[in-house]
């Protein structure tokens, strides 16, 4: 009998792993999935607490905007219907369009948009600058669907501010929420966007999933960036967050996900040559790489040692060893993103020229004692380590001491926020990039010249400050553009940073996905899954 | 046995203790804080003090301590920094993925390796021995990783039996959770399988050399009943103790496992959490992966009088 039953347990074994192999999971058939890796973890969810780029992204699948930036950079009415100013330009009056709805079904109110403005005030830098009591006189509600601005003078960047497209993006919700303290998290997530959001099925670190807001009305405009029509062609979206690249590229390729926001610029030659994966870059602008020199401390509180330093600093470089193949990077000596409106060549001919013996010429004629400088090398942000690396390497051709300290991401972040001495836990360079649409104009905090209030690193020049100061003052683009050219002129004169050049991630997908909106940041409306 | 079960479990308080105040202070002394990852890209140092401020991560350390101790007395882990959501409910969300990607690959480590043991032990010297032997060197030196990425090349995406990567639960069907367990957990089991077979192999080569075992093949015995029966009764206390820092070493593997197949367990929570500095979750899990170690020694503790009646508490 015991003989028996064992061969029978080991028979049905023997069947059980073929069936396991044929009896694989099915999607339920009706409803339209679209599988995501997107390109972090969403371990937060409210998008004015924290300027994460996924929690932004997660924004704009939960919320709208009252305006929204097209592809000419232009921002265009979002969740406005109209909107007019006044003749001495002090009064702006926005009028919400129809049909505008939280996902609890409640109607959006100005009351509603005007506790989110004011909460957005508190924590973006162009809402700070916005919100201003030097600008703002007031933001009202006079009824349920007009929006009132009062400035004290004119301001160039009304639009910009309140339409802008990355973190933090002023997104809309309602009062009760919007009414949180901005340095804590809202605790539900109601908004009025094309998706909504399945908190019980949020897994941090996992799993998010939204699922379409069937009572959302998208404009009538192509979509075009954020800007234009919201339609909603699939009934979910999954993120599930891969923390590792090579699973995730696998996946992609056996199909188990159809989406896959950024993969490491090493992988996509794979991805490109496997079958039925497109992979292309979707954001025309790019980053920015950046190497921060601290102003304050020897020896870069001597412009002549940070611009010796910048002279070394040939893009080509840094970019082959951050991104390796020349399709996904190119030179870029403007501060402002190439192929943008304020794009530049003033004084950039340091960065262009950039060479060692122009790095050790400069470096021979500023002073420079042999002190040690303090590179913060971020080991788990491959990007940066290698541009960690590279700059190690040129201060050292020029004829610069290095003290190489490698770190976690998090270890430099609350790192480079200290001021003091190095002996006490200070630094002397570190490597970041920008997102070139966070980086489009002077009133980017990385260009800041005002040391109490500035980025790490703290520079400190008045031309520059005077220079970003009046840039949302300009009465026109020609005064503006004017500015901005001025910036630039400062930032390359005082050594402000290290310009490492634009790069591209791409993406890759599944040919069966249709309707990408290429776009600084990937939005998931317009996407089409044909299964 | 029940006042030792007892002392056992009353020890286990202020070991908890040590290591809570270990965890604790490990973390807040190491560099790096999670106000200023929250904080980002664009924050000013004002912001960070503000959000550090806002966390209580700018009360005395001391403060921060009994605070916690003071939520743990109430059974609260706390929230998660960055999630805003309770500790307990991200390890929930998590355990399951984790045990059962432990027990599967316990069962499959001890369903293997015994036997395998067992044989190079009865075979010692042979061709069999020398291969069982190989099989434990090269399966102790591969990293997890490395086969992880080879059998997913070759199941998943060369023949395409078996998916990448995920995790679905047992209560959703047994075939989908064997279909997504079977991978990670032949993966995660090689090591443990070298491991045990080769301690099995030297407890039960050991009892083999002994008087009992020759007077048992003397009496008439099958080699069946000598080896099982006799031998490796006889060595079992080994074998299980190493059985049970396996666990402890489960810990740790499962979290390289985890994220090379994507599944969203207890090992990826607290690695991600790290890297984060989400102080709660780590110092909660690391508390967790304490207690489950000690119960884990509790109960070999306990099952040896099982298996050796001459052990006594």
């Amino acid at each position: 009998m015991f003989q028996t039953t064992r061969r029978a347990l080991l028979f049905a074994a023997a069947l059980a792993v073929p069936a396991m192999v044929l009896v694989a999971p099915q999607p339920a058939a009706a409803e339209k999935v679209l599988r995501v890796i997107p390109h972090a973890d969403l371990k937060n969810i409210d998008p004015i607490w924290t300027t994460a780029y996924i929690t932004r992204n997660h924004g704009y699948m939960v919320y709208d905007t009252l305006f929204a930036m097209d592809k000419n950079l232009t921002p265009q009415p979002q969740m406005v219907d109209t909107y007019s100013i006044s003749d001495d330009q002090l009064t702006w009056t926005f009028k919400l369009r129809d049909g505008l709805k939280w996902h609890d079904g409640a109607p959006v109110t100005a009351e509603d948009c005007v506790a989110s403005l004011q909460r957005w005030g508190k924590r973006d830098g162009m809402g700070q600058a916005l919100m201003n009591p030097d600008v703002t006189e007031s933001l009202t509600a006079p009824d349920a669907k007009t929006i009132v601005l009062k400035l004290k003078q004119p301001y160039g960047l009304v639009l910009q501010s309140i339409g802008k497209i990355s973190s933090n993006v002023p997104f809309m919700m309602p009062k009760r929420f919007a009414e949180t303290d901005p340095f804590t998290q809202v605790t539900d997530m109601i908004g009025s966007g094309p998706f909504k959001f399945s908190k019980e099925e949020w897994v941090p670190g996992s799993k998010v999933v939204y699922v379409k807001n069937t009572d959302y009305v998208p404009r009538n405009e192509p979509p075009s960036f954020a800007a234009g029509g919201k339609v909603v062609k699939v009934d979910r979206v999954e993120w599930v967050y891969f923390p590792d690249q090579n699973t995730a590229m696998n996946a992609l390729i056996n199909g188990e996900v159809d989406y896959f926001e950024q993969p490491a610029n090493d992988l996509a030659p794979i991805l490109a040559n496997s079958e039925g994966i497109t992979v292309e870059v979707n954001d025309p602008v790019g980053n920015m790489g950046f190497a921060r020199f601290n102003h304050l401390l020897p020896p870069f509180d001597n412009v002549k040692v940070r611009r010796a330093a910048m002279a070394a600093m040939k893009q080509d470089d840094y970019l082959l060893a951050a991104v390796g193949l020349p399709e996904y990077f190119s030179t870029c000596y403007s501060v402002f993103p190439c192929g943008t409106p304020l794009e530049t060549s003033v004084e950039s001919g340091i960065v262009e020229n950039a060479s060692i013996e122009q790095g050790k010429k400069l470096l021979a004629d500023s002073g420079y004692d042999g002190t040690p400088v303090v590179i913060m090398q971020p080991t788990d942000i491959p990007a940066l380590s290698a541009f960690s690396l590279v700059t190690a390497e040129k201060l050292r051709k020029i004829g610069m001491k290095v003290d190489m300290q490698a770190m976690d991401w998090s270890t430099l972040t609350s790192r480079r926020a200290k001021r003091d001495p190095v002996k006490d836990g200070g630094w002397n360079i570190f490597h970041t990039w920008w997102i070139g649409a966070d980086v489009l104009d002077p009133m980017a905090i990385a260009y800041s010249g005002n040391p109490a209030k500035g980025w790490f690193g703290w520079p400190d020049d008045a031309e520059l400050e005077t220079a970003r100061t009046a840039y949302p003052l300009a009465k026109d683009t020609a005064e503006q553009k004017a500015l901005a050219t001025k910036v630039q002129e400062r930032l390359y004169k005082i050594g402000s940073h290290g310009n490492l050049g634009a790069f591209f991630v791409p993406v890759a997908y599944r040919n069966n996905v249709k309707g990408l909106i290429k776009s600084p940041v990937q939005f998931f409306w317009n996407i089409d899954v044909e299964r | 046995m029940f006042s030792f079960i007892a002392k056992r479990v009353v020890a286990t308080i202020p070991v908890m203790g040590v290591v809570a105040l270990f965890v604790f202070l490990m973390l807040r002394l190491s560099p790096g804080d999670p106000a200023s990852v929250i904080a980002g890209d664009y924050a000013t140092a004002e912001d960070i003090e503000r959000i550090r401020a806002q966390l209580g991560l700018s009360e005395p350390i001391i403060i921060q301590f009994g605070n916690w101790i003071w939520q743990l007395m109430r059974a609260d882990l706390g929230i998660s920094i960055f999630s805003n959501l309770p500790v307990t409910t991200l390890i929930a969300q998590r355990l399951e993925p984790t045990v059962m990607l432990s027990l599967t690959t316990l069962s499959f480590s001890i369903l293997v390796a015994v036997p395998l043991g067992v044989l190079a032990a009865w075979k010692a010297g042979t061709w069999i021995d020398r291969a069982v032997m190989i099989f434990a060197v090269v399966g102790f030196s591969l990293p997890v990783f490395v086969l992880g990425y080879v059998l997913i090349y070759e199941f998943s995406l060369a023949l395409r039996w078996l998916p990448v990567q995920g995790y679905k639960s047992p209560f959703e069907g047994i075939f989908p959770f064997l279909h997504h367990i079977i991978l990670p957990t032949v993966t995660l089991s090689v090591i443990f399988i070298a491991l045990f077979a080769r301690i099995t192999r030297a407890s039960v080569l050991e009892v083999l050399e002994e008087d009992y075992i020759r007077t048992a093949r003397a009496k008439g015995q099958t080699e069946r009943k000598v080896l099982l029966g006799h031998a490796l009764r006889n060595a079992a206390v080994p074998i299980v103790t190493v059985i049970g820092l396996g666990i402890a070493l489960l810990i740790g593997g499962v979290v390289v496992t985890e994220s090379v197949f994507n599944i969203p367990g207890l090992g990826r929570l607290v690695f991600d959490a790290i890297l984060k500095r989400d102080y709660p979750i780590i110092q909660g899990l690391i508390l967790m992966f304490s207690f489950v170690y000690i119960l884990v020694n509790l109960m070999i503790d306990i099952f040896y009088t099982v298996i050796d009646p001459r052990i006594r508490y």
